[in-house]
């Protein structure tokens, strides 16, 4: 990093200069450590696709329930991206307030305390969210939804028949928009206090109000890397397990209705449900589905760091 | 709420509501939707949703009518996201809350203290599965921070060229793995030499270490760059090796930054369900060896309690409501000791 300023360490040039017994171990093992990281990842991906090898050269009439592979997987990548939806479209705008709330509008001691309340939220486990969502959202729920059945059922989101459990996709999108609140927020306070101070001033000067500041100068600034922080959320979405996995009633069915018993399942929560009672060829279906949501979620996560990076090149950071 | 106090002319109705009027609106608010949610025997949640609505829409109507529309329009997004703010905590207070008062009633000695062997209905208890979350998660820990750190030595101390881009991108993608994912991993290898039966407590290890690594090089490596350049270069002036400059200087004044981020690492993956589910399978006996069999662990404890309970389900339930505050418990433990050293001992660190 700051090599050049580093007197006891010349380049290498001539072949006299002999570096230290320590310095060449310990870079060695830092080095070494560094390699582990790529060692471990080429491993994840090798071993999964090495075991989801069968599945995928497997004939048809060996696979659960005689579908191919891509039949078997498209309900759950559509489960798995409506849910993951529900929470993005109700996380990024409540997060957006919760940071503007504590970079801007709480007083300062508050404001120290209502992020760690926020960074809380995302300590607790998802198991716990889980059984939450299901004791109390859930049974919460059921009057809503009924009522939005019987006023709202001409739009198919809210067709019905209401669940009478509250086990329904949408509870299961609201719990994940819990989840992954805090995500978006962390990403979107910190750039909604980078905000130039002379920026925010000088609008105030001319006149504008909070609001009108915080419109055209705090959110336009902010913009990208509210968008990256809520592809970081989706990619937590789209890979939470537990809370699904406990919360929704899945029958397998593809619907975009969301207040029903029939629901279609997610990758992770068919995982978990699925891997303890399997064996032979449905082990390695399973662990294909993951694969598929390996790459999902890479690919989420890819975008998301392309806009960080490129925001930080354009700061000149 | 103070407003905007300079009396700048605001086209029409450029008067300002009186100091405190929020408070004075949403007092009455709650006091109106109070003897309404009384009235009809309504919730505590619907009492807040009807005092949310009727204090926004008072403020908007007055404030339209006396302060005209841009001081309006401010007033009103202030309430609103103040509003969206409170609805956000809600959730949360609901449940700790729900966790505490389900949790307490099995939250009792005889829950420490036994497992679950031969218990058929009352009864029982989480011992085994927090001795097996303990020794999952000290395992990962081990092969994780040793690991994490030396990495994060190599990214900001040794790296440079395309290893390094390589390594800062490949830890990017590794924070982004679902954990049932990292648990699949670990399946896979463990399967790949001992057959698809296999279950063990190490298995576990394996998958949450993947899920820690990249946490802690990213805390490490935070707080190994905020180190200043001069101290590097003062203890370089004096003849010390590199290599001991990092042991001897950098690393110490980190120190209190990487165990903050390690606690909270450590944090974040005891409460992983998922991969546990998956590898370390669940039993209702204790077993202290990661190397043999299947382990128990408080995650699988809580889900299959609830999930699959018995006869009668009250009993099941209960344990897993205690399960859950202990879980939530020992995230809480972590999370505030990793707070408590970083005020205390840390160094200071411009936020």
């Amino acid at each position: 990093m700051n090599a050049g300023t580093v007197p006891t360490e010349p380049e290498p040039t001539s072949g006299k200069v002999r570096r230290r017994f320590g310095d060449r171990a310990f870079s060695g093992l830092a080095t070494a450590a560094g390699i582990t990281i790529l060692v471990v990842l080429a491993g994840v991906a090798a071993f999964l696709i090495s075991e989801a090898w069968p599945a995928i050269t497997a004939p048809v009439s060996d696979l659960p329930e005689r579908k191919t592979l891509a039949h078997y997987i498209w309900p759950l990548v559509f489960g798995t991206v409506l849910s993951s939806t529900i929470a993005i479209v109700i996380a990024v705008p409540m997060a957006i307030a919760v940071a503007l709330f504590t970079s801007h509008l709480a007083p300062k001691g508050l404001a120290a305390s209502v992020s760690y309340l926020v960074d809380m939220l995302a300590a607790i486990p998802s198991i716990i969210y889980g059984i939450w969502g299901i004791a109390v959202l859930g049974p919460a729920s059921v009057p809503v939804t009924r009522w939005l059945a019987d006023h709202f059922g001409f739009i198919p989101l809210f067709a019905g028949p209401a669940s009478t459990t509250g086990r329904t996709m949408l509870v299961a999108g609201l719990v994940l928009a819990l989840m992954i609140l805090p995500i978006i927020c962390a990403v979107a306070r910190e750039v909604f206090q980078q905000t130039p101070k002379g920026l925010q001033e000088s609008a105030l000067a001319l006149g504008a109000t909070r609001w009108e500041m915080i419109r055209m100068v705090v959110l336009p600034f902010g913009r990208s890397a509210v968008a990256a922080g809520s592809m970081l959320g989706l990619g937590r979405a789209l890979g939470e397990t537990m809370a699904v996995t406990i919360i929704l009633s899945v029958s397998g069915a593809v619907t975009f209705n969301l207040i029903s018993s029939e629901n279609p399942s997610t990758i992770a929560a068919n995982v978990a449900l699925q891997f303890p009672e399997s064996s032979g060829l449905d082990v390695n279906v399973l662990i294909a589905t993951g694969l598929v949501l390996f790459a999902i979620t890479l690919a989420v996560n890819m975008t998301a760091r392309s806009i960080i990076s490129r925001r930080e090149a354009a700061d000149g950071r | 709420m103070g407003g905007n106090p300079v009396s700048i002319p605001f086209g029409e109705g450029s008067g300002l509501l009186p100091r405190r009027s929020g408070l004075f609106v949403f007092a009455a608010a709650a006091v109106a939707s109070g003897v309404l949610s009384f009235a009809l025997d309504l919730g505590p949640f619907v009492w807040l949703l009807i005092t949310g609505l009727i204090g926004l829409v008072t403020i908007a109507a007055w404030s339209l009518a006396v302060e005209g529309r841009r001081r309006g329009l401010d007033r009103v997004m202030t309430v609103a996201i103040m509003e969206v703010f409170v609805l956000a905590l809600v959730p949360l207070l609901s449940l700790l809350y729900t966790v505490v008062s389900e949790g307490l009633g099995r939250f009792d000695g005889d829950f420490m203290t036994s497992s679950m062997r031969g218990v058929l209905a009352e009864g029982g208890g989480a011992f085994h599965a927090a001795m097996g979350t303990f020794i999952i998660t000290a395992v990962a820990a081990a092969a994780a921070v040793p690991v994490g750190i030396l990495t994060a030595i190599y990214l900001v101390e040794y790296g440079k060229g395309r290893l390094k881009r390589a390594i800062t991108f490949f830890v990017d993608v590794m924070m982004g793995i679902p954990s049932i994912v990292a648990g699949l991993f670990a399946f896979a290898l463990f399967a790949l030499f001992f057959g698809p039966g296999i279950r063990l407590g190490v298995m576990g290890s394996v998958a949450l270490a993947v899920l820690m690594i990249p946490t802690v090089i990213r805390a490490t490596e935070e707080m190994l760059r905020v180190v200043p350049t001069s101290l590097r270069e003062a203890s370089y002036a004096l003849g010390v090796p590199k290599w001991l400059t990092v042991l001897r200087v950098v690393l110490p004044t980190a120190l209190a930054g990487i165990v903050t981020g390690v606690m909270l690492a450590i944090a974040r993956v005891i409460g992983e369900t998922a991969p546990l589910l998956i590898t370390t399978g669940s039993i209702d006996s204790l077993n202290l060896d990661p190397f043999d069999g299947r382990m128990a662990n408080l995650p699988v404890f809580v889900y299959e309690q609830y999930k699959f309970p018995g006869v009668p389900p009250e009993a099941y339930v209960e344990r897993a409501w205690a399960g859950a505050l202990l879980l939530i418990l020992m995230v809480m433990v972590l999370f505030l000791a990793a707070r408590f050293t970083a005020k205390r001992y840390g160094v200071e660190i411009r936020r």
